[in-house]
């Protein structure tokens, strides 16, 4: 293993994550991360802050730009332009390359495009990388107007993005409800009701027809399917994500809509790997989960699973725990534990509590008939991961999760927990007396051992 | 309704304008009787010769009327120690208490009127743009723009801010009399609290006290929601007004030693400067129980609450300095430096203080033990070293005069030697930790943005390792600001409160130390 060179397409957090995890572990190995995108590891999930001025980008630095020399890291800035795979070497757009003992290729993704008419007028984009956040800055200098098309993550924070600034924003969704083909009906309309809280003209079941622009290429209005014209200087697509492969098609690299890996990230060509975004597993790694992973923290998990295969003598398999996200719609947090569908398969069963208010809501999935815990959905309180990691992987009774919800509460000292009103709503729809053991003052304020 | 707000700051520009320029104004002019009244009787004949020339003699400003006082009250002092006649030198300083005696300008007639102009105007112009802001808003996190402000960035703004405040520390702690105008604007509301005139700390503690009510109320509207920060702010709003300002002036009207009980040594270090023993030991039952109080608290208040609360307890809900970090300092919190560099020096600059603060406190007591019998010039000038650098100039100057530029906590994290004592109980013996929830860090770094103390939240978060760090004082707003609900402030059991090499939740391939 000594001296192998390791080259990394791709700085971002699952490329970083690998570097910095085979390098725990082999210190003679060369490592060369490359990436055209930025000179330094960044926090992607973070570039909307840099937009409405919470951060400027050197705050999304997780490292400090000395970390990467002090542990041997070599980073450069360049395209990669192709891979000779036979040559075992990358070869970049401004000339030079560089030989490799092990590829691992972690390039990401790039937003879709589904080529409707105008998308490529001057002030049309998505939102991904650092250039598009740069771009974006200039699409929408001095706008009044913009609309957002697409009703995912990356719409909705572009929305929030754009809303700091005072720019109107219409959000064309095309489902019935925001964000409904992964969460539930009462939780997406429940974001639905905040999104227009924010005085977001949000348009749902609404498709996009035609993107229009001026004499001088710029956009000026978009048209929907339903005939209606809407006035903007600026459109945002936010159609999902791609794996961003482009440049490694037509190759002897086997790829699909991504870089087909096996559970061992392996591609089909020995000693080049692929992950993150960019990895398509010919087979998904678990029942629950999808072929291409496009999350931070999946991203993270083959960063570490990869590195520790390229730094032991046995490799093993990629195998996602209890699945966990979280995200945060305007003002209102999201965390999701274990399977939360959007429809009750026949033998599942699901209870549902939403807060008077409208802006906090729990629901819970279980087995009809064995009552054990499969997932649970929160919005406006924090829960506590190593709570429900362990109530999902052991099966625990859902009657006993409620139970003891106070320990999986997260939200901050002195915020109301809803822990109880939960339970009640429980004992009232199912005509149950649940009740928790109550922590006296004193243990509440000294702790239980005390 | 920004109309309203707008016209809200131009009335707190102008009052504050008002307030610099108010030291200005005014004639004066140095009387006889106010001589006597004001000279220690052992100096009046002296003194009485030496201003004989500016006696009866009207000065069209303070500068004119300091610069004839100190040539010809400086001639005389540097006349007798050239000719060696040390006994003969003057080293009481009369500046300030002259000058306020002299002042014949408009505000020692009517101080009612001027505290109204600057002060209360100040006030109400402030609350007309603090009220409204965020009206019709959601509950959540207000940081729009902060990066882009000009005041809140380093910017212009920011660095007039820096320099305006640093100006006036530096006239408030060496050039007293320079503001006479504003003590005796305050003098009415001091002598209704402790039926005395108002000296320069009055004003200060006046302003200071103002400063974290007013500021405290924008606490409430930019954290609407979030109750954890309101009922700090209430906590920290109450502990200044009624324990650093009410109660200390109230126990000088009843003929008791100005007191401060929620004040600890080390940071309050003249604890045990022997005319503050002196001080407490006279002033009978009340005295003594200051005394004890103080030991108290320092030894037992400390380690107790910071085991079950970690050093928050005092830092961000009681603490006078915290109080004003946590309130006026509060738009600039983003501004500390989070290098590591950064925290080398910090943990050099701030043991180095508590070592100073403890050794000269030593010496202090062991001179007060052994009456003054050996090195007894030395403790007064490690007093006067430690008051000048340290109290005045690190605690004042930089601590506060800084915040526009390096942060609102540049004195509690680089020098407060209480907070070094704190943060060792918090590092080693405490249940409080922030807790890092599994696997769902980002890294986005808003944590480690909004950090006030330095620290890199996200280095921690990030590896699912909770965060234990000496200098957290737990503000917070860590935690607020997360937009994955990934940390929580809490005081558990001390099992598992450090996790060295956690594991992050959700990778079942392998079992990896993050």
């Amino acid at each position: 293993m000594n001296n192998r060179k390791i080259i990394i397409i791709g700085n971002g957090i699952a490329g970083i994550t690998a570097a910095r995890h085979i390098r725990k572990k082999d210190v003679g190995a060369e490592i060369l991360v490359v990436s055209g995108e930025s000179d330094h590891f960044f926090s992607r999930t973070a570039l909307m802050y840099i937009y409405m001025g919470h951060m400027k980008y050197a705050h999304t630095k997780p490292y400090e730009d000395g970390f990467w020399e002090k542990n041997r890291i070599n980073l450069k800035r360049a395209w990669v332009d192709t891979v000779d795979f036979q040559g075992k070497k990358v070869e970049y757009r401004d000339g030079g390359t560089d030989a490799y003992d092990v590829l691992i290729l972690a390039t990401g993704s790039k937003p879709n495009k589904f080529g409707w008419p105008g998308q490529d007028l001057q002030g049309v984009q998505g939102l991904y990388s650092l250039q598009d956040l740069e771009r974006m800055e200039q699409n929408t200098k001095d706008i009044k107007k913009a609309v957002i098309v697409g009703g995912g993550l990356i719409g909705i924070e572009m929305a929030e993005m754009l809303a700091s600034r005072k720019i109107e924003v219409t959000f064309l969704v095309r489902e019935e409800n925001f964000w409904d083909n992964v969460l539930p009906k009462e939780e997406a309309q429940l974001i639905g009701r905040h999104i227009r809280e924010h005085h977001i003209d949000l348009r749902l079941g609404t498709e996009l027809g035609e993107i229009i622009g001026d004499s001088s290429g710029r956009v000026k209005a978009v048209s929907t399917k339903s005939g209606e014209k809407i006035d903007c200087q600026f459109v945002g697509l936010t159609v999902g994500v791609s794996p961003n492969i482009e440049f490694l098609r037509n190759s002897e690299l086997g790829t699909n809509r991504g870089i087909l890996v096996n559970e061992f990230f392996q591609t089909n060509i020995p000693d080049v790997y692929a992950i993150g975004d960019c990895a398509e597993f010919k087979q998904a790694p678990a029942p629950d989960r999808r072929n291409i992973e496009q999350v931070w923290y999946t991203g993270r998990m083959h960063g570490e699973t990869l590195a520790h295969n390229l730094t032991h003598s046995k490799a093993v398999p990629y195998k996602p725990g209890i699945w966990f996200n979280s995200a945060k719609f305007f003002d209102i947090e999201y965390q999701t534990y274990g399977t939360v569908p959007t429809a009750l398969p026949a033998d599942w069963d699901w209870f549902y509590w939403e807060d008077p208010k409208g802006k906090r809501c729990f629901r819970i999935v279980f087995g009809k008939s064995d009552k054990k815990i499969k997932g649970v959905n929160a919005l406006g309180w924090r829960l506590r991961h190593a709570y429900f990691d362990k109530a999902i992987a052991e099966g625990w009774m859902m009657e006993k999760v409620l139970l003891h919800l106070q320990k999986a509460n997260f939200d901050p000292e002195f915020f109301d927990s809803p822990h109880k009103d939960v339970l009640a709503a429980y004992n009232e729809q199912y005509g149950k007396s649940l009740q928790p053991a109550l922590k006296s003052l004193f243990q509440n304020l000294f702790g239980t051992k005390v | 309704m920004k109309q309203f707000q707008q016209a809200g700051i131009v009335i707190f520009v102008i009052s504050l304008l008002l307030f610099s320029v108010l030291p200005f104004i005014g004639s004066y002019k140095l009387e006889k009787e106010t001589l006597a009244a004001s000279v220690k009787t052992e100096h009046l004949g002296v003194m009485e010769e030496v201003l004989a020339p500016m006696v009866g003699q009207e000065f069209s400003s303070n500068f004119a009327f300091m610069g004839e006082f100190n040539r010809l009250f400086g001639g005389y002092n540097d006349a007798m120690k050239a000719n060696q006649q040390w006994d003969k030198v003057i080293w009481d300083n009369y500046a300030f208490a002259l000058t306020k005696a002299s002042a014949l300008g408009p505000v020692s007639q009517n101080p009612h009127f001027y505290l109204f102009i600057t002060v209360v105007f100040g006030v109400v112009g402030a609350l007309m743009y603090i009220l409204p802001m965020y009206r019709g808003k959601p509950e959540g996190i207000k940081h729009d723009g902060i990066f882009f402000s000009s005041m809140k960035s380093k910017g212009l703004l920011g660095i007039l801010t820096g320099t305006w405040l640093i100006l006036f520390y530096i006239v408030l702690y060496w050039f007293p009399e320079y503001l006479t105008n504003l003590v005796l604007m305050v003098d009415p509301i001091s002598m209704a609290l402790s039926g005395n005139p108002a000296s320069q700390w009055f004003l200060y503690g006046f302003v200071y006290t103002l400063a974290i009510i007013v500021m405290g109320i924008r606490m409430f509207r930019k954290y609407r929601g979030n109750a954890y920060q309101t009922i700090r702010t209430v906590s920290v709003m109450f502990f200044q007004l009624a324990f650093a300002f009410l109660l200390p002036e109230i126990m000088v009207l009843m003929n008791m030693p100005w007191h401060d009980f929620k004040n600890i040594w080390p940071l309050d270090y003249s604890f045990f400067y022997d005319y503050r023993i002196d001080g407490m030991v006279n002033a009978g039952a009340l005295g003594m129980f200051m005394l004890i109080w103080g030991i108290i608290l320092i030894v037992l208040g400390v380690p107790i609450f910071t085991y079950f609360f970690g050093k928050r307890w005092y830092c961000s809900w009681v603490c006078g300095c915290g109080g004003l970090a946590e309130t006026l300092g509060d738009p600039y919190r983003q501004l500390s430096d989070k290098s590591v560099k950064a925290w080398k020096i910090e943990r050099y600059l701030i043991h180095g203080v508590l070592v100073f603060a403890i050794l000269m406190t030593g010496l202090t007591i062991a001179n007060y033990f052994t009456e003054f019998a050996l090195l007894g010039q030395a403790t007064n000038q490690l007093h006067s070293i430690y008051g000048f650098a340290i109290g005045s100039a690190f605690a004042g100057v930089v601590g506060t005069g800084f915040y526009p530029l390096m942060g609102n906590r540049v004195w509690c994290r680089f020098g407060c030697p209480l907070a070094a004592y704190l943060g060792i109980v918090q590092r080693f013996k405490s249940r409080f930790r922030i807790t890092t929830n599994g696997g769902q860090c980002i890294s986005c770094g808003n944590c480690s943005t909004y950090c006030e103390m330095g620290i890199d939240v996200r280095w921690y978060a990030q590896r699912g390792q909770n965060i234990v760090r000496s200098s957290c004082v737990g503000c917070g707003v860590c935690s607020a600001v997360c937009p994955r609900g990934v940390l929580k402030l809490e005081n558990a059991d001390e099992e598992g409160r450090i996790n060295e090499k956690p594991i992050l939740i959700g990778n079942n391939s392998i079992t990896l130390n993050a």
